[in-house]
C-alpha cells in the first residue's frame, strides 16, 4: 500500500521494486491518494481520499481489522500481537481517551497549548532493588533508576490494557465514517482493508510506503505513527516484505538525518544538549535522556555519547572536565526552519548559511521568508546555479512590485559556486539505511568546491583565527579535532590537492580506539571511559578495519544482498528481525525465513563462554538482537539494555522491548492517532469537537494569516508537490533545457468540474489566491482530480507542484506564496499537503 | 542477428527518462521550438505547455527521437479509469519505408539490423519523411538533413545497450536479440492475458514486415496512436504501377478510338 506518496513521480528509480513485486511475485499494489497520479496508474487499486484524512482512513482499517474473523482466528495475530506488542501493557486507570473528551486525551494542562504524560503512563511493579550501590560511572547511574516492569494481562481482557483502548478508541472508525469524511466509498475502502488483512499472516507479509505526503501535515507524526500501530497489529514489522518503508527527499536526506542536520539531534540519533531541559551537566544530561529509555538497548547511551564528545574535541575531551559537554552548544528554543525563519524576521539573525537548499521559493509562506533574507546582515549561499534564494535582494517578486527595495536590503550576500556530485567523493544513505560510496569522476571547473572542501577549510580558518584567543567560550573551536588533511594517493589524480578526505571522515564517523587509531568493527565495542571515539555510533562497522570501506561492496544477489553497500545498524537491512521468528525462535513460515534460533550452533561470547545455541541468518542478514539471548530468556529486572529485555523482545530499542500500538511516551499530542482535521480545512471535525491538532505550532505574526475553518472565501483544499521531470525547487533541473521542455511552465491540476463552475478553460492561465499570496498558473483540466463529497457537500481539490521561480529555463510564479506557517507540534514539520484558497479564471492582477 | 528493443508498456511510469537519456547520449539540444525570449533573461525560456496530460513535447522531431504519449481515460463519474504511458520511437522496421525511398542510400541497415541515416550522405531531399508510416522521420533546418533515432549505432556496436533501455528505471524498454525480446513479450504477454487482461496484445511482429522495436499495448494500438495497418509507401507500387498501366492502356485505346472517329469523320467529309 502506497499511502501519501507517489512514488512512481517522485521515487522512479526504487519504483522499479513494486513493479517487481508485481510482475514477479503477483503482488497487489494500492495507493491511497487525492489525485490519480502516475503512481495510482500503476496501482492494482486506486482509493481517492480528500486530503488531511489519512489518520481516519488508517484508522477505520485498524477498526477492521482487529473485528475481523481471519483476525480473531488466526492463531498468528494472538501471537505476535500479545508477544512482540504492547497490546497486553496495563495504562494507568486514570487515562482518558477522545472517546471520553471530545477528542482530547488526559493531562491537558490549563492553557490547552501541552500534555502532562503521566496518565498515559504504563502501570508498574515494584521498583527493583538496584544492581548497584554506589554510582561510579554513567552505566552505575543508569543501573541505580530502573523502573518496576510494566504489569501486563495477556489476555487482552482487561479495560486498562493498550489492546482495549485501541479498540475503543478507533471503534467509531467505520467504512461509513470514511466515506462521510475521507469521501472514499465503502467499497473502495474495504477494499484495501482487506487486501491488507489477506496478504498479512503467517506466510505473507504487506508493506506499507509513505513520503512527505504523510509527513507534511499538522498530524503528520501521528499519521506515521497510526501505520506502525497497523503493521504490529498485521504482524507485519520484523518480517521480510513488511515494515514501513520511508522514502526520503533527496539523495542522503537520511544521511543528513543520521549525520544530524537536524537542530535538535546530534549524530546517531542523540538528543541534542537543550538548555531548557536538565541538562547542566553531563551526568545531567545523560540522566535525562537516556534514564527513561535505559532498559532498551539506549542503556548504552553513555558510551555513544562519550565517544561522540570524543570525537569532536580528542584529546581535550576529558573525564575532568565532562568530555568538553559543557562546551557543546545547546538549544534554548525550537530552532527548525520555520520559527527559524521567523526570528530571522524579527531581526535575531544576522548571519545565514544556505547550503543545498532555495528557501526563496521552497519555503512555506515564501513571500515571508524572502523578506525574512531582507533582515540579515550577510547571508552565504553555496550552490551550482543562483539560486532565487541568492539573488532575492535584486529581482524577487517583491524587488518587482516594489514591495521592497534593493538599495534598502541590507543584506551582504556571499554567492559561492558548488561542486556537483561527480566531482567528489563521498557516500550516499538512502531510504533504507544504506551506505553506498561514490566516487569523485572529475575536478568541478573553476573556483567550484565540494560542500567537504567548504566545510573544512572554513574551520581550518576559524581555528587559525582563534587559536590565540584568550576566551574560555573559544575552547571548542580552539580543541575541535580537525584532522582531514588527504593523503597523497587520494588526491594525485585531481587538480585540487587540498580536498579534505571523505575517508578520514567516515572513519571518524564510524569511530576508532584513541589510543592507537584502529577502526572499530562494531559499536558494541564503545566505551564510556574516553577511549574510543564514535561520530555516529549507527555508522560503526561500516569501516570495520584500517582501509575497508564496507560502502564500497558492491555484490548483489537476488535478495537481501547483504554484501551490498552497509546498512546502518550493523548491516541489518531489516530492524527488528526477532521477530521474524515466533515466541520459540521458529520461522514463521518457511517462506517467511529471515532469522531464527538454531540451539545446536555453539558460539563464542565476548567474555569467552560457548553459548549453546545463537540467532542464525542463512541470508546473510545482520541480526538485529543480542545472538546468544535464547527466545525462553527472561531479562534481569535490575539490569539496563540487553539484560533487562527477554528473549521475546525483538524491538530492541524500546524501553520494553515491544512494539508500541499506544505511545506512554516520546509523541507530545497524544498516545494515539486522532483524526484531526488540516489545520486550515473546509469542513468542520465530524469524528470530534476538537477540530485541529490541539498542539499543532502557529505563528500568530504580520505577514502570516491564517484561513478560518470552511472559510467561505477559501473554499478549494490546496495540495502542493513535485512532478518526475523537476527535482524540489529546480536549481538542479530547471536550467537543463532537455528537463525545462519536459515541464516547462508552472501549472496547476483540477477537475472539469471545478474548471466549469470557475470558467477555467484547460492550458489557460489561471489565478490561485489564499491570504498570504496569488500566483497564476496554467490549467491542467483533467478527470484524475475529483471533488469529493464531504457530509453531503462537494469539495473541489486542486494541486499545484511547486518546483517553479523566477530564475531558469522553465519559469513560473512560486506556489509557496499561498502557503502557510503552521506546524506539527512533534517535528515542526508545515502542512504543505493541505491548505485552504480560491481560483479565478485568467491571470492575476498584481505583481505577486 | 537482428538487435531490437521490447517496449512493455504495463510497466511504464511515463518518468520520461527515456527522453533525457537519448537526448544526453546523442547530444541532441532542446528542441528549439519549445523555447523563447524573455525581456531580461539572458537565456531562452521554455513555453511549449500544452495541455495534454503530461505531454509537452508532441511529437518526435529532428532533436527528439523519443516521445513519451500520455493518454488518460475516464468516465464521468470516475469509476472507470486509467492512464497510459508509451515511449515511441522509430521501430527499425523490417520493410523500412524511408530507406526504401532514400535515393542516395543515405540511409542503410546495419549489421545489426538497425536502420541508420548517414550524415555525410543525406541529400536533404525529404523523400523519406513521407514514406515512413509512423512519422518517425525528420528534418533539420539547422543540419540540411533527416534525423531519427539509430539504436544507438554507436554504443551497440561497441557492445553496449540503447541509451533510454538503460536508463529505463523500471525494465519497461528492454533491448537485446530480437528473437530473445519476443520470448520475453510472450511470455508477459500471457501473463497478463492470464491476469484477466484479454485485451493486451503484441504491436510489432507482423506490421511492416516485422518491427525490430516492438511494443505490448494493454488495449488496442490505436489508443496509443500507433496505426493498426501501417501501410510502407513501396508496397503500394505494384499496385499503383499495375492501375498505371491499365490506365495507360484504357488511354492509348479512348486515343485511337477517338482518332479513328475523327478519321472516319474526315473521310465522311470527303
Amino acid at each position: 500500500m502506497i499511502m501519501g506518496s507517489n512514488m512512481a513521480e517522485c521515487h522512479p528509480v526504487a519504483f522499479r521494486w513494486p513493479l517487481k513485486a508485481k510482475t514477479e511475485h503477483g503482488a497487489v499494489l494500492m495507493h491511497v491518494d487525492p489525485r490519480y497520479t502516475r503512481t495510482s496508474a500503476m496501482c492494482d487499486i486506486h482509493a481517492p481520499i480528500r486530503a488531511g484524512t489519512d489518520i481516519l482512513f488508517l484508522g477505520a482499517i485498524i477498526n477492521h481489522v482487529i473485528n475481523s474473523k481471519r483476525w480473531n482466528t488466526d492463531p498468528f495475530f494472538k501471537e505476535y500481537v500479545v508477544n512482540y506488542t504492547n497490546a497486553a501493557m496495563l495504562v494507568n486507570p486514570d487515562y482518558q481517551d477522545t472517546e471520553d473528551h471530545d477528542g482530547l486525551f488526559s493531562g491537558m494542562s490549563k492553557d490547552g497549548k501541552s500534555y502532562s504524560y503521566d496518565t498515559w503512563a504504563y502501570q508498574r511493579g515494584p521498583k527493583p532493588a538496584p544492581a548497584v550501590a554506589e554510582a561510579k560511572t554513567f552505566t552505575d547511574l543508569l543501573l541505580q533508576h530502573v523502573p518496576g516492569r510494566p504489569k501486563t494481562d495477556p489476555t487482552l481482557k482487561n479495560p486498562h490494557t493498550v489492546f482495549q483502548i485501541v479498540k475503543k478508541h478507533y471503534r467509531r472508525y467505520t467504512p461509513e465514517m470514511v466515506e462521510k469524511v475521507c469521501g472514499c466509498s465503502k467499497e473502495t475502502f474495504l477494499k484495501v482493508a482487506e487486501t491488507l488483512l489477506n496478504n498479512s499472516g503467517r506466510d505473507k507479509t504487506s508493506n506499507i510506503t509513505y513520503a512527505v505526503g504523510w509527513t507534511q501535515h499538522t498530524v503528520g507524526v501521528q499519521i506515521i505513527r497510526l501505520a506502525g500501530v497497523l503493521q504490529a497489529l498485521l504482524g507485519n514489522i520484523g518480517r521480510p516484505g513488511g515494515g514501513i518503508l520511508a522514502l526520503r527527499g533527496h539523495a542522503t536526506i537520511q544521511g543528513s538525518t543520521d549525520i544530524a542536520t537536524l537542530y535538535h539531534s546530534l549524530p546517531g540519533y542523540i538528543n541534542m544538549p537543550d538548555a531548557r531541559k536538565n541538562h547542566e551537566t553531563l551526568k545531567d544530561f545523560i540522566l535525562t535522556e537516556a534514564g527513561p529509555v535505559a532498559t532498551s538497548y539506549w542503556g548504552n547511551y553513555p558510551k555513544f555519547a562519550v565517544s561522540y564528545f570524543k570525537a569532536q574535541w580528542g584529546d581535550a575531551a576529558t573525564k575532568e572536565n565532562d568530555y568538553g559537554y559543557d562546551y557543546h552548544p545547546k538549544i534554548t528554543d525550537d530552532h527548525s526552519h520555520l520559527p527559524m525563519f521567523v526570528h530571522m524576521m524579527e531581526g535575531q539573525i544576522r548571519g545565514f548559511f544556505v547550503m543545498g537548499q532555495n528557501p526563496a521559493i521552497g519555503g512555506q509562506n515564501a513571500r515571508f521568508q524572502r523578506k525574512a533574507l531582507a533582515k540579515l546582515d550577510w547571508m552565504v549561499v553555496r550552490d551550482f546555479y543562483e539560486t532565487e534564494t541568492s539573488v532575492f535582494w535584486k529581482n524577487s517578486p517583491e524587488i518587482t512590485s516594489g514591495e521592497l527595495k534593493t538599495a534598502d536590503i541590507k543584506t551582504e550576500v556571499f554567492f559561492l559556486p558548488a561542486a556537483m556530485v561527480a566531482e567528489m567523493e563521498g557516500s550516499f544513505t538512502n531510504t533504507q539505511r544504506l551506505l553506498q560510496q561514490h566516487e569523485k569522476a572529475a575536478d568541478p571547473p573553476g573556483d567550484c568546491r565540494s560542500d567537504i572542501w567548504f566545510t573544512y577549510h572554513l574551520g581550518r580558518r576559524l581555528k587559525k583565527l582563534y587559536a590565540n584567543s584568550p576566551n574560555d567560550h573559544d575552547w571548542p573551536i580552539q580543541n575541535l579535532l580537525w584532522e582531514y588533511d588527504p593523503e597523497p594517493s587520494e588526491v594525485a589524480n585531481f587538480r585540487i590537492k587540498d580536498e579534505p578526505s571523505a575517508y578520514k571522515v567516515l572513519k571518524e564517523i564510524n569511530g576508532y580506539t584513541w589510543a592507537d587509531k584502529k577502526p572499530l568493527p562494531t559499536f558494541a565495542v564503545l566505551k564510556e571511559d574516553g577511549s574510543t571515539v564514535s561520530g555516529a555510533w549507527i555508522y560503526t562497522g561500516v569501516i570495520p578495519a584500517e582501509g575497508v570501506n564496507k560502502a564500497r561492496s558492491r555484490q548483489g544477489d537476488e535478495w537481501i544482498s547483504p554484501n551490498w553497500g552497509f546498512a546502518w545498524p550493523a548491516n541489518r537491512h531489516i530492524m527488528y528481525n526477532r521477530a521474524s521468528a515466533d515466541l520459540q525462535g521458529k520461522p514463521w513460515s518457511e517462506k517467511k525465513k529471515l532469522v531464527f534460533w538454531d540451539p545446536s550452533k555453539e558460539v563464542k561470547t565476548p567474555d569467552g563462554k560457548v553459548s549453546h545455541g545463537s540467532w542464525v541468518s542463512p541470508a546473510g542478514e545482520g541480526i538485529d538482537f543480542l545472538p546468544t539471548k535464547a527466545p525462553n530468556f527472561r531479562g534481569k529486572d535490575n539490569g539496563i539494555g540487553f539484560d533487562w529485555l527477554s528473549g521475546n523482545d525483538p524491538y530492541i530499542m524500546k524501553s520494553d522491548g515491544k512494539a508500541w500500538l499506544f505511545a506512554p511516551a516520546g509523541t507530545v499530542d497524544g498516545p494515539l492517532p486522532a483524526h484531526y482535521e488540516p489545520y486550515e480545512s473546509p469542513t468542520p471535525n465530524l469524528v470530534y469537537k476538537q477540530q485541529s491538532n490541539p498542539l499543532a505550532k502557529t505563528w500568530f505574526v504580520e505577514g502570516n494569516p491564517y484561513h478560518k475553518v470552511a472559510d467561505p472565501k477559501y473554499p478549494i483544499v490546496i495540495s502542493t508537490y513535485r512532478v518526475t521531470e523537476h527535482h524540489l525547487s529546480g536549481t538542479m533541473s530547471r536550467w537543463l533545457p532537455w528537463l525545462a521542455e519536459l515541464m516547462p511552465e508552472l501549472f496547476c491540476e483540477l477537475s472539469p468540474e471545478l474548471a466549469a463552475e470557475k470558467g477555467i478553460k484547460n492550458a489557460e492561465y489561471m489565478t490561485i489566491e489564499t491570504a498570504r499570496g496569488e500566483i497564476q498558473a496554467r490549467a491542467l483540466v483533467t478527470r484524475r482530480m475529483r471533488p469529493f463529497t464531504i457530509n453531503g457537500k462537494v469539495i473541489h481539490e486542486i494541486g499545484i507542484p511547486w518546483h517553479w521561480g523566477w530564475q531558469a529555463r522553465a519559469e513560473g510564479d512560486v506556489v509557496n506564496n499561498l502557503s502557510v506557517l503552521v506546524a506539527d507540534p512533534n517535528v515542526t514539520i508545515h502542512e504543505g499537503k493541505v491548505f485552504t484558497g480560491n481560483v479565478r479564471a485568467g491571470k492575476r492582477g498584481g505583481a505577486l | 542477428m537482428a538487435k531490437g528493443m521490447f517496449v512493455d508498456t504495463s510497466i511504464c511510469t511515463g518518468c520520461k527518462a527515456c527522453q533525457v537519456a537519448c537526448k544526453e547520449w546523442n547530444g541532441l539540444p532542446g528542441e528549439p521550438s519549445h523555447f523563447h525570449k524573455v525581456p531580461n533573461r539572458p537565456y531562452p525560456v521554455a513555453f511549449n505547455f500544452t495541455g495534454n496530460s503530461y505531454d509537452n513535447t508532441g511529437q518526435l522531431s529532428a532533436t527528439d527521437w523519443r516521445h513519451v504519449r500520455f493518454i488518460e481515460q475516464f468516465n464521468e463519474n470516475r469509476t472507470e479509469g486509467r492512464w497510459f504511458f508509451s515511449s515511441d520511437s522509430c521501430k527499425h522496421c523490417t520493410d523500412a519505408g524511408c530507406l526504401n525511398a532514400c535515393p542516395v542510400k543515405a540511409i542503410v541497415r546495419t549489421d545489426m539490423g538497425n536502420v541508420f541515416v548517414q550524415q555525410d550522405v543525406c541529400i536533404g531531399c525529404k523523400y523519406c519523411i513521407p514514406s515512413c508510416p509512423y512519422g518517425v522521420i525528420n528534418f533539420s533546418e539547422k543540419t540540411g538533413t533527416v534525423h531519427k533515432c539509430t539504436l544507438c549505432n554507436d554504443r551497440i556496436h561497441n557492445g553496449l545497450g540503447t541509451a533510454c533501455a538503460k536508463a529505463c528505471p523500471t525494465g519497461s524498454i528492454s533491448f537485446g536479440e530480437v528473437s530473445e525480446l519476443k520470448k520475453k513479450a510472450d511470455a508477459r504477454l500471457s501473463q497478463l492475458k492470464g491476469l484477466g487482461f484479454t485485451k493486451a496484445n503484441i504491436y510489432g511482429y507482423d506490421e511492416a514486415g516485422g518491427l525490430n522495436v516492438f511494443y505490448l499495448f494493454m488495449d488496442n494500438p490505436t489508443v496509443y496512436g500507433q496505426p493498426l495497418n501501417p501501410i510502407v509507401p513501396q508496397r503500394r507500387l505494384f499496385k499503383s504501377a499495375a492501375i498505371t498501366v491499365v490506365t495507360a492502356i484504357a488511354v492509348a485505346v479512348a486515343a485511337l478510338i477517338s482518332f479513328r472517329e475523327r478519321g472516319m469523320k474526315k473521310e465522311t467529309e470527303k
